[in-house]
């Protein structure tokens, strides 16, 4: 039967649906070059590292619409450098003298946990990042992707961007996770077992019972990860959940976006969780993964919990779970951060940090932090590190000598204490 | 863009992610500087003897990884006349376009070229020669608005013709 509000004559899924609506059309197909309209444009330090040199050079003086445009600085806060200070007082005048409203500056912390916090990520929205994890926002059934600078500057200056509307494929996830096993696990697991191109220029729909189960923020980690099997998009679809948790942020009814029931699937993978073991990413490619049980022996000498990916309080509450009365492993260092000033707030307001700092741990400021590697916590050559964060490749973390693990948040904790990859369940 | 582009072929493999293309330790030095070390952590003689117009021929996956823009205006500023990959990470490719820089999906092309072959692309047909060697191949054409855009010489261009223009 036709659905009444429906326009097109073909069933679309999230990223088709999101993809016509913000180009002006009825329906737009798989393979199809469109120009869309964007709903939020967000840059971090990009701005200073070549967006507003590229608008300035383009001769454009302020941004289309101050209303959907959002920055932050989150990958060098504080400033480590004089260079990194400089480029950050041009990104305080760039502000200005471009008109932008929406800026929150340094002290929120990363920018997607803040995008969502604030209420900028909307189910259907189409949001354009000078970062590569963009995706993040399909958790909340936002079409979030990166671009890049000169492409951002386009975007600023005209409000609008050419896109080829992927096909969508769909993991359809069962089965009950063990306790201390992580959505983390799960996608470390799919990007493993289908490798790091398995969504190439594709967006992707997580579903079925398992993935109905998880948390928005355990979403979110899925999602986040997407960009690294190579997804434009990364959605999880609106549900009683998202809603909820978007009307307590934004205090505003939610409107939901729903895939059609007859939308169209490049493929559907079967993922069936039952008895997954704690998922490791070996260096340096993030679909080197193996089961826990496989890895052998690693000594460690350095801990990170936080970034993008797993920064939010279900992280630092899981691993606080597992730290509390127990210190970490006297040759490693633990490094804590939170993935943004809220997450801080109510990490202290419950009491996490305390179980942290009695376990020795170092509690960062909400940022980046360690994992892109400029920045605090860098690997001296030949050190190993096991970390909650999104990429392991070559020099990611400091040293090219030096090598990152991916892991949960748990079996960076249960790690960290142990002083070598170890598999967190013996702490349930 | 000139539309044919020769130049001699630079080999790599699978997986060339943005953090080898332009390490992050260089990423805070200018560009004119940064070029100087590209590609080093696995090739160090490439950003020293590369020529303008020469051509890269990678695997599968190149340019996976952050979303840095300094991957591709790096290869720019060595001249790089194309690359040529089995398949590339998304946000390369779009940063490849919007900086003007021709690139070909070419699912057979490691398997045809040597390193210093010299090579023929035509970037509008998506067919590249082996000139040594003398083999055609086809590639994935690029769609007419990506075209268009690489003709301007990359993003910025077009804005600043629609600038003018509006």
């Amino acid at each position: 039967m036709k659905d009444p509000e429906r326009s097109s004559t073909m069933g679309m899924t999230l990223a088709e649906k999101i993809l016509a609506r913000a180009s002006g059309r009825d329906e737009v197909k798989p393979g199809e070059f469109i120009t869309a309209e964007i709903d939020i444009a967000m840059c971090h330090e990009g701005l200073g590292m070549g967006v507003s040199a590229d608008l300035r050079g383009a001769g454009v003086k302020k941004v289309w619409n101050a209303k959907k445009v959002v920055c932050l600085l989150d990958h060098y806060v504080p400033a480590p450098t004089v260079k990194t200070a400089e480029m950050h007082k041009q990104i305080r005048k760039d502000i200005k003298d471009f008109g932008i409203e929406q800026y929150y500056g340094e002290s929120e912390g990363v920018c997607h946990q803040v995008l969502v916090e604030k209420g900028h990520v909307l189910p259907g929205r189409l949001i354009v990042g000078t970062d590569s994890h963009t995706p993040t926002y399909g958790a909340l059934g936002a079409a979030g992707t990166g671009i890049g600078f000169a492409e951002m500057a386009y975007v600023l200056a005209r409000g609008e961007l050419w896109f080829r509307v992927p096909e969508t494929i769909k993991f359809e996830i069962s089965g009950a996770l063990s306790p201390l096993v992580m959505s983390k696990d799960v996608i470390l697991y799919i990007a493993g077992k289908y490798t790091g191109e398995v969504a190439q220029y594709k967006a992707i729909e997580f579903t079925g019972p398992t993935a109905e189960k998880l948390s928005v923020a355990s979403r979110m980690t899925m999602s986040n990860m997407s960009t690294e099997i190579g997804a434009k998009f990364g959605f999880f679809e609106p549900d009683e959940k998202t809603i909820a948790y978007l009307k307590e942020i934004t205090g505003q009814p939610i409107t939901p976006i729903k895939t059609d029931a007859d939308a169209v699937y490049e493929q559907t993978y079967r993922v069936d969780v039952t008895g997954l073991e704690p998922q490791i990413a070996i260096p340096y490619s993030v679909d080197n993964v193996k089961s826990i049980s496989e890895v052998g022996k690693v000594v460690i000498n350095q801990a990170v919990l936080g970034s993008c990916t797993n920064g939010r309080l279900e992280d630092l509450q899981m691993a606080a779970d597992i730290l509390e009365g127990r210190v970490v492993h006297p040759d490693v260092r633990l490094l804590v951060v939170p993935a943004s000033k809220t997450v801080y707030k109510r990490a202290l307001e419950s009491g996490l940090l305390n179980i942290f700092l009695d376990a020795n741990a170092i509690i960062c400021n909400p940022s980046c932090g360690p994992c892109f590697g400029q920045h605090m916590g860098q690997l001296a050559a030949g050190e190993t590190c096991v970390a909650s964060i999104n990429r392991n490749f070559k020099g990611r973390m400091g040293s090219e000598e030096a090598k990152v693990y991916l892991a949960s948040p748990a079996t960076v904790a249960a790690s960290a204490i142990e002083g070598k990859i170890v598999d967190p369940r013996r702490y349930a | 863009m000139a539309t044919l582009i020769r130049g001699k072929i630079w080999k790599f493999g699978d997986k060339i992610d943005t953090d080898v293309i332009t390490p992050t330790k260089y990423l805070s030095l200018p560009l004119q500087e940064m070029k100087d070390h590209t590609l080093e952590p696995i090739n160090p003689r490439f950003a020293r003897e590369v020529r303008p117009g020469d051509i890269i021929v990678a695997g599968r996956n190149f340019g996976c990884g952050s979303s840095r823009e300094t991957a591709v205006t790096a290869l720019k500023a060595l001249k790089i006349g194309a690359v040529i990959a089995e398949s590339f990470a998304r946000i390369f490719f779009r940063n490849s376009i919007a900086q003007g820089l021709p690139i070909l999906t070419c699912l057979q092309a490691p398997q045809y070229f040597e390193e210093g072959d010299e090579a023929e692309l035509d970037v509008k047909q998506a067919t590249v020669k082996n000139v040594s060697q003398g083999n055609l191949i086809q590639g994935i054409p690029l769609a007419q608005d990506m075209l268009d855009i690489l003709e301007k010489g990359g993003i910025l261009s077009l804005l600043k013709e629609k600038i003018k223009g509006s």
